[in-house]
């Protein structure tokens, strides 16, 4: 259901602020609509995004259904060290989807 | 994003049509109130002294599609180990449900400045809250005219 797409710097100088840019294809259903037998559909969205750096988190959005479908989350971070940025989008169903780049950092 | 005035009497039309629709759809949708906002507030930053300022909520004026609004937050910080933002809460007061996102920062989130896109069902005014490593808690908030609800 859900593809991520993760925009992270490949390079940094250590202590640089950088910016990061994630999306991800999710319908974010709120659980307020219904269908068209009058029947409510269930709620399932992706309820926490989490940005971890070399394992420790840098970056945490709790998500209630009033974010759009297809989120989008820009944030900053700093570049302390040479590694890896991994994301994880933790669905309503329990499924962890998830996306991580590799940073060098001078 | 801002119409010419001219455009404002087909804009009046849209938002009774698209309050409308709403109904239509969601016969029982009941929305949040202002209230129901501050008590989620509570909820989240408990009985805390709160002060308008230093926190910048920057959302359109006026939403042609409450399905996706355009919402960024900052907060000047400098966000080290002693002195950093914590979190930040959005919350909408017209929404069916109050909470919005929150956005949780450490000294190495480096700058409290995010983006992302939200559902706003109808006009209405948006809260930010942010807390600060200090305990203290500073908040803003914003009114964004809704043309047609993402409800």
């Amino acid at each position: 259901m859900a593809s991520a797409k993760i925009k992270v710097p490949e390079t940094a100088k250590k202590g640089e602020v950088i910016e990061i840019k994630t999306s991800i294809t999710h319908d974010m259903e709120s659980g307020q609509r219904k269908d068209a037998n009058d029947k409510p559909i269930p709620r399932r969205i992706i309820n926490t995004f989490t940005c971890k750096y070399n394992g420790t988190e840098v970056f945490r959005m709790d998500l209630h259904p009033a974010v759009s479908a297809n989120p989008y989350i820009s944030f900053f971070v700093v570049a302390t060290e040479t590694g890896k940025i991994e994301m994880f989008w933790n669905d309503d169903n329990g499924e962890i989807y998830t996306a991580a780049s590799s940073i060098t950092v001078s | 994003m801002v119409k010419p005035e001219s455009g404002l009497n087909r804009r009046q039309a849209m938002v009774a049509m698209g309050g409308a629709a709403c109904v239509g759809v969601l016969p029982n949708l009941a929305w949040a109130t202002p209230a129901e906002a501050e008590a989620a507030v509570k909820a989240l930053i408990g009985s805390t002294a709160t002060t308008e300022g230093r926190v910048q909520l920057k959302l359109p004026q006026i939403a042609e599609n409450g399905a996706t609004v355009q919402l960024r937050v900052l907060v000047d910080s400098p966000m080290t180990a002693a002195d950093h933002v914590k979190a930040i809460h959005i919350l909408a007061e017209g929404n069916p449900l109050p909470g919005v996102a929150s956005f949780h920062f450490t000294a190495r989130s480096g700058k409290a400045d995010v983006s992302t896109r939200i559902r706003l069902g109808k006009t209405q005014n948006v809260h930010a809250v942010a807390v600060m490593s200090n305990g203290s808690v500073w908040r803003a908030k914003e009114e964004v005219k809704v043309t047609v609800g993402g409800c």
